[in-house]
């Protein structure tokens, strides 16, 4: 901005010669208020209705606690995965060069356009005891389709391109010259990796990991048709709500509900705290 | 015939390059693993819900394509998409504007309430409704005694997918429209052009390509959208199931082809997607760039 406001005091904007400020952010405003700011805390003011007493009891059942811990237990699991082999993903799109690589790019971000509900049969059709990946897991005794395990297959499908698309940007501007000078000092491949490459990369990993995760633990289109949704097994957080729901149980899936909110503030929150110190320490 | 004076210093550029990228059997390796990550995690998914749609044929296909209800979630699907886009364009636009134009107090706070749909379960985005507009709801009472239907009917269906596609427009548009800066649109108004000529001649052509961007993404969402819809839609068949919901109850009812056919048409528009995403991305790249990397 070219205008200096220090002489001008506390004022809302700067001065601008653009015109339709108040306009579009009248708009912007009232819309956002509408859609998004009304409904949210027409949702606080309901949990915050129940009284401590009947949210406690709700919070602390059994199948809700259960399904808490399956959400987030398995959203976590899954991201991890993510962080890995996304990390390798990004890794190999960035640094190899091979034929059909548009290709293999263009498709990562398939979990983001593909609607989650076919996601959910194709990947619980793909799993199921008899199915062409079910099927060569069952003489090994590990079953997929209708178990946890299911869950974290569709999480992982899920995340996997916020993983990708987190990390490939940084990767792409990471400068091959600090990798020589490292190599002509005398450091090896590894020492390069753990030393040279993995710091700079820490943060945008921890961030990709946090949107996953974030994403992971309110998924409920792909999920419910290859978990098997049994209740203090298999039955997540989303789905309990929607029972709730069912049952003309407002207050329960209310309080459900506001319980996810406040634990995904609190993780969203850690993240940044950690990604700020990841910052200053490796920045 | 190799120079043998040449061969001489290969040792020397292999360390070279022993330092710099993997040794040759660890990138085949690596490569291996993640093409393999991929086919198992992304391809087949893919593969299989054609293989599935086809399993009985062509003909078994088409029929369910053509069965009354698959033919009224296709409509319902295009309708709401048709309404809540275009909502979003508008709020997009505007959101942009008065971000990416404009300094003022509160911006950051602005910027972090778009995103916020993003962070909230699809689940819980249909239940506010329902809990503002449900016969339990703070405006339920009202709403029935003025005959007005929007929970289990289209307009909940509309408000539940603007409300998990709020973000996309905009958040293409604003850090596209703060990267090219305030100077074209300053030079049109001093040569005496008014606010809207401004914007439809120099800003709309300049954002033109990351509008398309955005607008590509939401629309893939706003058709595939399932949990929130799922809540609010009642699943009324013929009447409130949208395509994702149509392949809900088919599965259930164990027509794998009937789920699988209508599930085709979405991975076909995923596909769709993909490849306008990509061709953008190759042709226009330079003018979304602001907007890659998330």
């Amino acid at each position: 901005m070219t205008t200096a406001p220090a002489q001008a005091g506390w004022r809302f904007r700067q001065p601008s010669v653009i015109p339709g400020f108040g306009l579009t952010l009248g708009f912007s405003l009232a819309y956002l208020t509408l859609i998004i700011l009304i409904p949210l805390s027409g949702l606080l003011w309901r949990s915050a209705a129940l009284g401590w007493p009947e949210f406690w009891a709700i919070a602390t059942d059994r199948r809700t606690i259960n399904a808490l811990e399956i959400s987030f237990g398995t959203a976590f699991i899954a991201a991890a995965v993510n962080v890995v082999f996304g990390t390798l993903v990004a890794w190999v799109l960035v640094r190899y060069r091979f034929p059909g690589r548009r290709i293999v790019d263009a498709m990562v971000d398939l979990p983001f356009a593909l609607p989650t509900a076919v996601a959910g049969i194709a990947l619980t059709t793909l799993y199921a005891p008899n199915g062409w990946i079910g099927k060569l897991l069952m003489p090994l005794g590990i079953k997929v389709a209708y178990t946890p395990l299911g869950i974290v297959i569709a999480l992982i499908f899920i995340g996997l391109p916020f993983v990708v698309r987190t990390v490939q940007p940084i990767m792409e501007e990471i400068d091959k010259e600090v990798e020589e000078a490292a190599a002509t000092l005398g450091a090896n491949r590894f020492q390069i990796i753990t030393r040279i490459l993995f710091p700079g990369l820490a943060p945008a990993i921890v961030t990709g990991f946090a949107l996953a995760f974030a994403r992971g633990v309110g998924e409920y289109g792909s999920v419910i048709f290859i978990a098997g949704n049994l209740p203090y097994k298999s039955e997540i957080a989303p789905l309990l709500i929607v029972i709730r729901l069912e049952e003309y149980n407002y207050p329960a899936a209310t309080a459900i509900a506001a319980i996810m909110l406040a634990l995904s503030f609190v993780m969203l929150l850690v993240v940044n705290l950690v990604q700020t110190w990841s910052r200053k320490r490796y920045g | 015939m190799a120079d043998p004076e040449i061969k001489s210093y290969e040792p020397y550029h292999e360390s070279q390059s022993a330092a710099v990228t993997e040794s040759r059997p660890a990138r085949v390796a690596l490569m291996t693993i993640a093409f393999a990550f991929l086919g198992i995690f992304l391809l087949l998914p893919l593969i299989i819900v054609f293989n599935e749609a086809l399993a009985k044929g062509v003909g078994a296909y088409t029929q369910s394509l053509s069965d009354p209800d698959a033919r009224s979630a296709i409509r319902l699907t295009l309708l709401v998409a048709a309404i809540s886009v275009p909502l979003n364009i508008v709020f997009g636009i505007s959101a942009a504007w008065a971000i990416a134009k404009f300094e003022f107090k509160g911006k950051a706070f602005l910027t972090t309430l778009i995103d916020l749909p993003f962070s909230v379960s699809p689940v819980i985005s249909g239940l506010v409704y329902v809990l503002l507009f449900g016969a339990q709801g703070l405006l339920g009472g009202w709403l029935k005694a003025h005959g007005i239907a929007i929970l289990f009917a289209v307009p909940g269906i509309v408000l539940a997918t603007v409300f998990v596609t709020f973000p996309f427009v905009a958040r293409e548009l604003i850090p596209l429209m703060q990267e090219q800066g305030n100077g074209d649109e300053e030079a049109a108004l001093s040569l005496g052009a008014n606010g809207w000529q401004t914007f439809w001649y120099v800003t709309l052509p300049n954002v033109k390509w990351g509008l398309l961007y955005g607008v590509l993404l939401c629309n893939a969402r706003a058709m595939g959208e399932f949990g929130a819809v799922s809540v609010v839609s009642g699943h009324i068949r013929g009447l409130t199931n949208t395509m994702p919901l149509h392949v809900e109850i088919l599965y259930n009812e164990y027509n794998a082809v009937g789920a699988f056919a209508v599930a085709s048409l979405l991975a076909g528009l995923a596909l769709v997607t993909l490849v306008l995403k990509t061709l953008l991305e190759m042709r226009y790249g330079a003018e979304i760039a602001a907007t890659r990397g998330h």
